[in-house]
């Protein structure tokens, strides 16, 4: 409410007027608005109509550029016919339609939907008017956030112009047939969207809600309008653009509301009225909606400053933002835009379908996005440019990510025994951008532009386009992606290394044993080293095994095929460590399988009845380290630890968990590992080669952030299974050890981020080690770890030439092979700030933020790292209201499309557990999830943060796809229905208390509600077809994460629910996290404090 | 007692004891005068087949001062039942045991024949032995495999409740746990990292957390007293499991490049056994029992580097103080010598190596203990076989020819104070009005410790000498060093030290024997002039027993007359050397080398270095004789000795 009623006062309304100045003015000076009003609806319809229109025609994105033209005239029209369609679309028609009615005016407002749909604006700037209007709508909110969309094209519109031109417009176009097909298509998310051209319609009679509201849904509608484009293929990038531009979001009190509501009509009825018209428009969301709102208003005291009109706010205080006219994380459109055809990386700074979308991708000169995504795809000529933007410049690599089946994996290039050709100077490697003159005879390197001979065993003629005639039967010259074999001179020693090996580790204290850790992890071992990761069709894997158990001294193996039976070498001095055998210790699975067989027959019986309950650790990772050393070979070790480590040794911890130290200056140390032994056994490690995997099983405070040191520094893994019992985590723990012990891993890599002249990076995130500031050093790398990448201008970038990006990761293969793999992007550059924000990827963004965020409160208190992001995000959405939106009313909040759901997903970041952990969140949990999402990629840090909620119960049975998504709220939830909730770390069952006894019986095989056990983490096996269905979602979602998520049922009104109910994100969380909505409201505040 | 040297001999036949004087200064002011310092040679276990031990505890002089023991030279009234300590003169009352005493009934111990005498002491429980080896893998195959047949040969001979252990050492140190079922156990230790006895009892488990582990297999201890080291267990339990895992000790698998040496981590080896006994067993009998094949290459008690070139230090080197690993490394051992001595045990040492092996610096941990050390080329010769064989020989009563844990204390009358004892022995400090201040040995205390002895360990304070000793002394390698590595001296002086006179005086004169057709085979002068062409000669130096045959003989043995029925005799010529040699053979201990060789033969040498050079390549042509074979020396010979000791002798008496 509050950001409603500062609406009032808001001028936002003056957006809509930006174009009128004068209209401005009038509605500040009052709600004279309501002429003024109508001016600018005239204007959108305008302008909207024509951009819904060309959605209808068509489609194709190129009428979208033609078409915004065209719209403009057609604006009014459009809009409405666009409304018809998104009406039919929603059961809402009807009340969208009313809604419309009311507003017609508001009909305008629609097309300022329109503008949400956004680009279009920017064609249709001209219409001035019209991208007030979507403003307008947000304005409503008076913290509006008008969708960018509307409003950017505006400012855009000018600045945009061009850029629309380009892609943007087409992409304007695109979206107008998104937002068709949104109706169409999309059920509930989509009506809302569609909803959003209604709110516009809000906007204007209630200008306050409504109109901003609708600019979120209209973001969603613009997705799919992406996904128009995305089909013509080129046009994807175009399209995407555009919509990104601008996200206009609600909320904010319409001061203007007074101004609106001249148009509107009364403002405060309309607020009240209104609400209720949108509410049919928004599928019904906006009952719930009302609820958040008024919480908004609750949070956020800070509200009512927003609008600074204080008049407003008072009456706007009841009303609420609308949730579902708010910007929705759940996108719909993209996935079934963009995934239908494959993505082709031939064109520079295209923007990729977005990690929620499944996709296939074809290389055709650039790496797949599934090894590099940005943060942004234009990135600013000039450093002066990215510092007014804020907008982090970023690639988010995952060198080794694994593809699907469809896709091919990279080449294998062998340039002989001169190596791989690279540049003389910058020593970049041979890649399609490089620029071969002089008849063939020389190139010029793309990165630093040496002008380098060809040796003559690589020579090649030319055709006219100065292209190499081989230039498609070298894949280093056509792809994006590719290997090189490496000679012996990029070998340690300038030896080819031997074939890297698996080294068990294993805790045989009491903890373990008495838990049957020791004896179900023996049994399972047995069978899991015949599944060692092996290279192509290698008969059989080139790892060597060993084993090592420990508790306060350490027991090593010798488990050599000649053995009659296994040797134990006990070595109780940890203080010194060093490896007791050499032969034997490390061997070939298959040649001595009987030994080692006996062997993990008999370690859980040799410690049956120890009663040793301390450990060492560091002195483990050692001897492990000396092992691989001693032959001469990088691995891997997988440790199995239960506590903490306090036996006297190197590395000996004590507790020093302190919840008392949470919210004060020294909260950092909970981040940081207790004693300097772990960095420099990391440092000895990654020197060698030997990546530590460790799977924790604590009963109670292991100092996480201490342990997990070295795995984090030696690009490893860290599994934590809080009070792990056989019976509950069995399935979870063996799950996570298969896929961790095939999983393909990189040894000994090093990686190297090359950049063409004017870039550089600075500054690296993820897993991994660093001795200088440019080599990334990683004992193991697999493809689940991401390296996230910060640039930063070190000169002027040029338009033309665009900015390369050259990724080379030298690494061993689990066969033995020592290997280079490349991968080659090439970025856009821009002079205009539009350009940025229309090319913009939030999901990395948030990836980047989140990295830069949990990195930083090691060193920062957490306070302080949380206002840092507040703080950027501000600046960056300031900026681009400032520079790239349409002039409007300080009261509307407008978001560039591509970030539109920047407030949410940021709001996300701040209220994790480690920005804000709730009462329950250990410090061990905290600091798990600190070094986990250090090496997530985008999809995982995407999920993590906006876990994915999914109805079970609301598409029939036989459908065979995933449910569409619902926004992860509690006033999303049914009581009638079951859902689905997963974040890559978990997953529950939520039961809604009046859910269908036959449903219930079909899927727990009991009678009643009240009969299911809560805490449930497995579901029978029915023969039935909803349980089929269910089953099959939750294999299906296991399979798409990289660790397996346990499953827990929830039932409604249960003590477990808050477990649940914490990863509803949208709302309020018990430790004090904002709701999205006030949150928005704060971060609307934020903006127009900076723009003031 | 027919001659006073036979009386001499007797004494030493019956008490294992013989002087230097055997008649004594009556004043200070003549023994000031003797050049020679008297002494005795006592050999404690002197073996007696004709003594019957004494199955009760002796009667000691109630003075606390004194205690000596009632012995036959003390003043007793028989009828006060009074006996007056001959010592301390203190009167002291018979026990009560000894009421019937009297002139015909009186208790051995006041017998004059028991002037020897044993008490077997029934207090205190009997502890079982403990053989802990500690074994060198750095050694080639075939040495390897020897050594295990002779360790696995070695179980047979133990006593079947002994405790055994089995350490063994290259790069790296294991002390094997023995007793565990389908999977060996070991524990490893750097081989380069001296700790103190704390820290090897903790790594092995040996202190308080070990027991929690035992305590929740209640069973296990009582059943077992021993159970507190899973290192030593009694033979008869797991002579089978340690069979097995001495036949599965492979070589030190460490890569040993070219031109280095294995690393040998014999210091710390020796340690972690000093520090498990010492934990575990303190003052019982033991012994750790060292089998290397190479010099200490790593860690404390390192006697040389890994590299090859770099040889091992020579008398030269020390001399020049260029012995640069030696001072460090004999504190080691000393060290480590001194502890095992503390707590009664007693390290062997079997070094079985062509090149040294470090005994210089090891040598104080057989002497200070008692224990053996034996030097040979290779554990597959018969020389180490049968030496190792011979430590578990047992006497007519069927026990083992070995002590452990011998405390000596002597006691004197007024008139004579105890200066110092050498051999085997370390002082036990105890400090009385019977010890002198001047120490000669191990001095200032009147009571050693022994730990580990046998029936010829002699300890001694010099020994009767004459002018022809001084003059092979002077040539024998235990002042000469010329030619013999430190090694090699350390190993013959550690013998002389513990051996009695007959056996001191061999190897100081080695005696050689001549056979021939001339008569029976007789004692002949160690001179060069005694090797003739038609004598076979036998030499015992002690070490070594050579065969000599001489030019003519050795042709005809060529020619095969030995083979024809009628040159019978001239087979048993040549046949009698060889049995008296096996004789002594038999007997002697360490096993000596054995060398057959003839005129001309390379293994001549061992004769021709021995030898009084009366001829040699200087003087031959003066001599103008035919006979004898010159010896190519620029040593001098008995005869210059002999004058230029007399003109000493003048001229020292102006």
């Amino acid at each position: 409410m509050n950001v409603n009623q500062s609406v009032p006062p808001v001028p936002p309304f003056g957006q809509p007027q930006p174009i009128y100045p004068g209209y401005h003015q009038s509605s500040y000076g009052g709600q004279s608005g309501s002429t003024a009003p109508a001016i600018p609806y005239g204007a959108y319809n305008g302008p909207v109509p024509g951009y819904q229109q060309t959605p209808p025609q068509g489609m194709s994105r190129a009428p979208p550029s033609s078409g915004a033209p065209p719209a403009s005239t057609a604006q009014a029209p459009c809009g409405q016919a666009a409304y018809g369609q998104f009406g039919q679309g929603d059961v809402q028609n009807g009340p969208s339609s009313t809604v419309q009615m009311q507003r017609l005016p508001g009909s305008q407002p629609f097309g300022s939907p329109l503008a949400p749909v956004g680009n279009q604006p920017p064609v249709l700037q001209p219409y001035g008017p019209p991208p007030t209007s979507a403003q307008v709508a947000t304005q409503l909110s008076g913290m509006q956030i008008s969708g960018a969309v509307a409003p950017a094209p505006p400012s855009s519109g000018l600045g945009f112009g061009p850029p629309t031109s380009l892609a943007s417009a087409s992409g304007s176009f695109p979206n107008s047939g998104l937002y068709g097909s949104y109706p169409q298509g999309q059920a509930p998310p989509l009506s809302q969207a569609q909803g959003h051209p209604g709110i516009q319609t809000p906007q204007r009679s209630a200008p306050s809600q409504a109109s901003s509201f609708t600019p979120p849904a209209s973001g969603g509608p613009r997705l799919p309008s992406m996904t128009g484009p995305l089909l013509p293929g080129q046009s994807f990038g175009g399209p995407s653009v555009s919509q990104p531009n601008h996200v206009s979001s609600p909320p904010q009190a319409l001061p203007p509301g007074t101004q609106m509501t001249g148009p509107l009509g009364p403002l405060p009825p309309m607020h009240s009225p209104q609400q209720p018209g949108y509410q049919p428009q928004q599928n019904g969301s906006f009952g719930p909606a009302r609820g958040p709102q008024s919480n908004y208003g609750g949070p956020y005291p800070a509200a009512p400053t927003f609008g600074s009109q204080p008049g407003p706010p008072q009456p706007l205080p009841p009303k609420r933002l609308d949730p579902d006219a708010i910007p929705s994380p759940v996108i719909e459109d993209d996935r079934n835009n963009r995934g239908t055809e494959p993505f082709v990386t031939g064109v520079r700074g295209q923007v990729p379908p977005l990690v929620t979308t499944n996709f296939l991708v074809k290389d055709q000169g650039n790496a797949s996005p599934r090894y590099i995504r940005c943060t942004s795809y234009n990135i600013p000529c000039t450093s002066d440019m990215a510092k007014q933007a804020q907008v982090p410049l970023a690639a988010v690599i995952k060198p080794l990510a694994r593809l699907p089946p469809e896709e091919a994996s990279p080449y294998v290039v062998d340039h002989g025994e001169s190596g791989p050709l690279r540049c003389n100077r910058c020593k970049a490697y041979m890649c399609p951008f490089m620029q071969f003159i002089e008849g063939g005879r020389r190139f010029q390197c793309c990165f630093c532009s040496c002008i380098n001979d060809v040796p003559p065993q690589y020579f090649q003629h030319l055709d006219h386009t100065g292209k190499r005639v081989d230039a498609y039967d070298r894949p280093e010259l056509s792809l994006g992606s590719y290997e090189f074999l490496a000679t012996v001179d990029y070998c340690k020693n300038n030896k080819f290394p031997s074939p890297p090996a698996f080294i068990f580790m294993i805790d045989v204290s009491y903890n373990a044993i008495r838990t049957g850790l020791v004896r179900l992890l023996c049994e399972e071992l047995k069978s899991l080293l015949d599944f060692l990761p092996r290279e192509g069709g290698a008969e059989e894997s080139a790892i060597r095994v060993g084993f090592v158990t420990y508790n306060k001294v350490l027991h090593f193996y010798n488990v050599k095929s000649s053995l009659a039976q296994p040797q134990m070498m006990v070595v109780s001095d940890v203080a010194d460590m060093f490896v007791p055998l050499l032969d034997g210790f490390l061997v070939n699975v298959n040649e001595s399988r009987a030994v080692i067989t006996s062997l993990l027959d008999q370690i859980p019986e040799m410690f049956a009845d120890t009663r040793e309950t301390e450990t060492v650790f560091v002195p483990v990772i050692q001897a492990g380290m000396e092992a691989l050393k001693a032959a001469e070979c990088a691995g891997k070790l997988f440790l199995f630890h239960t506590s903490l480590p306090i036996a006297e040794a190197p590395g000996k911890l004590k507790n020093r968990d302190d919840r008392k130290l949470i919210n004060t200056d020294k909260e950092k140390t909970l981040f940081q590992p207790q004693t300097g032994a772990y960095q420099t056994l990391a440092k000895e490690c990654v020197a060698q080669g030997c990546c530590v995997d460790l799977f924790l099983f604590p009963n109670q405070y292991v100092d996480v952030a201490t342990l997990s040191v070295v795995p984090q520094l030696t690009g490893g893994s860290v599994y934590k299974y809080a009070s792990f019992q056989v019976e509950n985590d069995q399935e979870r723990f063996l799950s996570d050890l298969r896929r961790d012990v095939q999983k393909v891993v990189g040894f000994d890599a090093v990686m190297r981020v090359r950049t063409s002249t004017g870039i550089r990076a600075v500054d690296f995130f993820g897993a991994f080690y660093m001795s200088n500031t440019t080599d990334v050093e990683l004992a193991g790398l697999d493809g689940d770890k991401t390296v996230t990448v910060e640039f930063k201008h070190d000169d002027r970038l040029n338009e033309e030439s665009g900015a390369l990006l050259q990724c080379a990761l030298l690494y061993t293969s689990c066969a033995g092979q020592r290997r280079l793999r490349i991968h080659n992007l090439a970025l856009n550059c821009c002079t205009q700030l539009a350009d940025l924000y229309r090319n913009c990827e939030t999901d990395t963004l948030i990836n980047y933020m989140a990295k830069f965020a949990y990195r930083g409160v090691l060193n920062s208190p957490v306070k302080a790292v949380r206002d840092t992001l507040i703080t950027q995000c501000a600046q960056i959405l300031a900026c681009y209201r400032k520079n790239c939106a349409s002039p409007s009313s300080a009261g509307q909040l407008i978001l560039p499309e591509c970030m539109k759901l920047l407030p949410v997903y940021l709001n996300c970041v701040l209220k994790s557990d480690v920005l804000q952990p709730g009462a329950e969140v250990t410090t061990d949990d905290r600091a798990y999830v600190r070094q986990l999402v250090t090496s997530m990629d985008v999809t995982e840090t995407n999920v993590f943060f906006y876990p994915r909620l999914l109805p079970l119960t609301k598409s029939p049975v036989e459908s065979t796809t995933e449910p569409p998504a619902v926004r992860a709220s509690e006033e999303r939830l049914s009581n009638g229905d079951i859902y689905l909730l997963e974040n890559g770390l978990n997953l529950f069952l939520w039961v809604g208390a009046s859910v269908q006894q036959g449903v219930v019986q079909s899927l727990f095989s009991v009678s009643s509600f009240s009969q299911i056990t809560s805490g449930l983490s497995v579901l029978p096996v029915l023969d039935n077809p909803l349980s089929k269905k269910v089953r099959g979602l939750i294999d299906s979602l296991r399979a798409q994460r990289s660790r397996y998520m346990k499953l827990t049922v929830v039932k409604q009104e249960d003590k477990m629910e808050m477990l649940f109910k914490h990863f509803l994100v949208e709302d309020k969380s018990l430790s004090g996290g904002a709701s999205y909505v006030d949150f928005l409201c704060h971060m609307h505040k934020e903006i127009r404090q900076l723009l003031s | 007692m027919a001659t006073y040297l036979e009386f001499i001999q007797q004494n030493e036949e019956r008490d294992g004891v013989r002087f230097s004087w055997n008649v004594w200064p009556s004043s200070r002011l003549e023994a000031t005068r003797m050049v020679v310092p008297l002494a005795c040679l006592l050999t404690p276990l002197k073996e007696r087949p004709d003594l019957p031990p004494v199955q009760y505890e002796p009667v000691l002089c109630s003075r606390p001062t004194c205690k000596a023991v009632l012995n036959p030279l003390c003043q007793v009234d028989y009828r006060a039942k009074l006996w007056a300590c001959n010592f301390c003169f203190q009167r002291n009352q018979f026990p009560p045991a000894y009421g019937g005493i009297s002139e015909v009934n009186q208790p051995a111990e006041l017998m004059p024949q028991f002037s020897t005498i044993e008490y077997v002491i029934q207090r205190g429980a009997q502890s079982p032995l403990i053989f802990l080896y500690v074994v060198d893998t750095c050694l080639e195959e075939d040495d390897l495999q020897a050594l295990k047949e002779s360790l696995q040969m070695s179980l047979s001979l133990l006593p079947p409740d002994a405790l055994v252990g089995l350490i063994t050492f290259g790069r790296m140190v294991q002390v094997h746990e023995l007793s565990c079922e389908g999977i060996s156990k070991s524990y490893v230790f750097r081989g380069t990292k001296d700790l103190t006895a704390k820290q090897i009892q903790d790594m092995l488990g040996l202190t308080k957390p070990a027991m929690p582990m035992q305590q929740a297999r209640p069973a296990q201890p009582q059943e077992h007293p021993f159970a507190s080291s899973r290192f030593l267990q009694p033979v008869h339990k797991i002579d089978m499991n340690l069979t097995d895992l001495l036949g599965e000790l492979q070589r030190d698998p460490w890569p040993v490049t070219q031109g280095k040496r294995p690393l040998r981590s014999t210091g710390v080896a020796l340690s972690i056994a000093v520090g498990l006994l010492e934990g575990t067993f303190p003052n019982t009998g033991a012994r750790i029992m060292l089998f290397t094949g190479g010099p200490p290459t790593q860690g404390p008690g390192m006697v040389v580097g890994d590299e090859l070139k770099i040889p091992i230090r020579s008398w030269h080197d020390i001399e020049k103080d260029n012995a640069r690993f030696m001072k460090k490394a004999t504190k080691h051992y000393e060290m480590l010598a001194n502890r095992t001595a503390a707590n009664g045990h007693c390290i062997d040492i079997y070094a079985c190596a062509l090149d040294q092996t470090g005994l210089l610096e090891m040598k104080c941990c057989a002497n200070l203990t008692g224990g053996y050390m034996v030097m040979g080329d290779s554990f597959n010769t018969s020389l180490f076989k049968q030496t190792f064989q011979r430590i578990f020989t047992k006497d007519f009563n069927g026990d083992f020819r070995m002590a452990f844990g011998a405390t000596l204390d002597v006691k004197t009358s007024r008139e004579l104070k105890i200066a110092g004892a050498i051999g085997p022995c370390v002082s036990l400090n105890v400090k009385g009005p019977c010890v002198s201040e001047n120490e000669l040995g191990v001095g200032g205390t009147s009571q050693w410790k022994i730990c580990g002895l046998d029936p010829t360990s002699t300890l001694g304070i010099y020994f009767e000498v004459v002018n022809q000793f001084m003059f092979h002394l002077r040539r024998s390698p235990f002042l000469q060093v010329f030619n013999n590595s430190p090694d090699e001296s350390s190993y013959y002086r550690h013998h002389f030290a513990r051996q009695d006179l007959t056996q001191s005086l061999i190897m100081i004169q080695p005696i050689l024997y001549s056979y021939s057709f001339h008569g029976p085979p007789e004692p002949v002068l160690l001179d060069s002039s005694s090797i003739l062409a038609d004598r076979i000669l036998l030499m015992d130096t002690f070490f070594q027993i050579v065969i000599y045959l001489g030019e003519t003989i050795a042709q005809w043995r060529k020619a095969g007359y030995q083979d024809m029925p009628e040159y019978e005799n001239f087979k048993h010529l040549l046949q009698a050397p060889l049995d008296d040699a096996q004789e002594i053979l038999q007997a002697r201990f360490p096993m000596p080398r054995y060398i057959n060789t003839e005129h001309g033969g390379s293994q001549a040498r061992f004769l021709l270095s021995k030898v009084n050079p009366s001829q040699t390549h200087n003087n031959l042509y003066a001599w103008g004789q035919e006979t004898g074979a010159p010896i190519l020396t620029d040593d001098v010979s008995l005869q210059v000795f002999m004058d230029h000791l007399k003109k000493l002798a003048v001229s020292s008496a102006c």
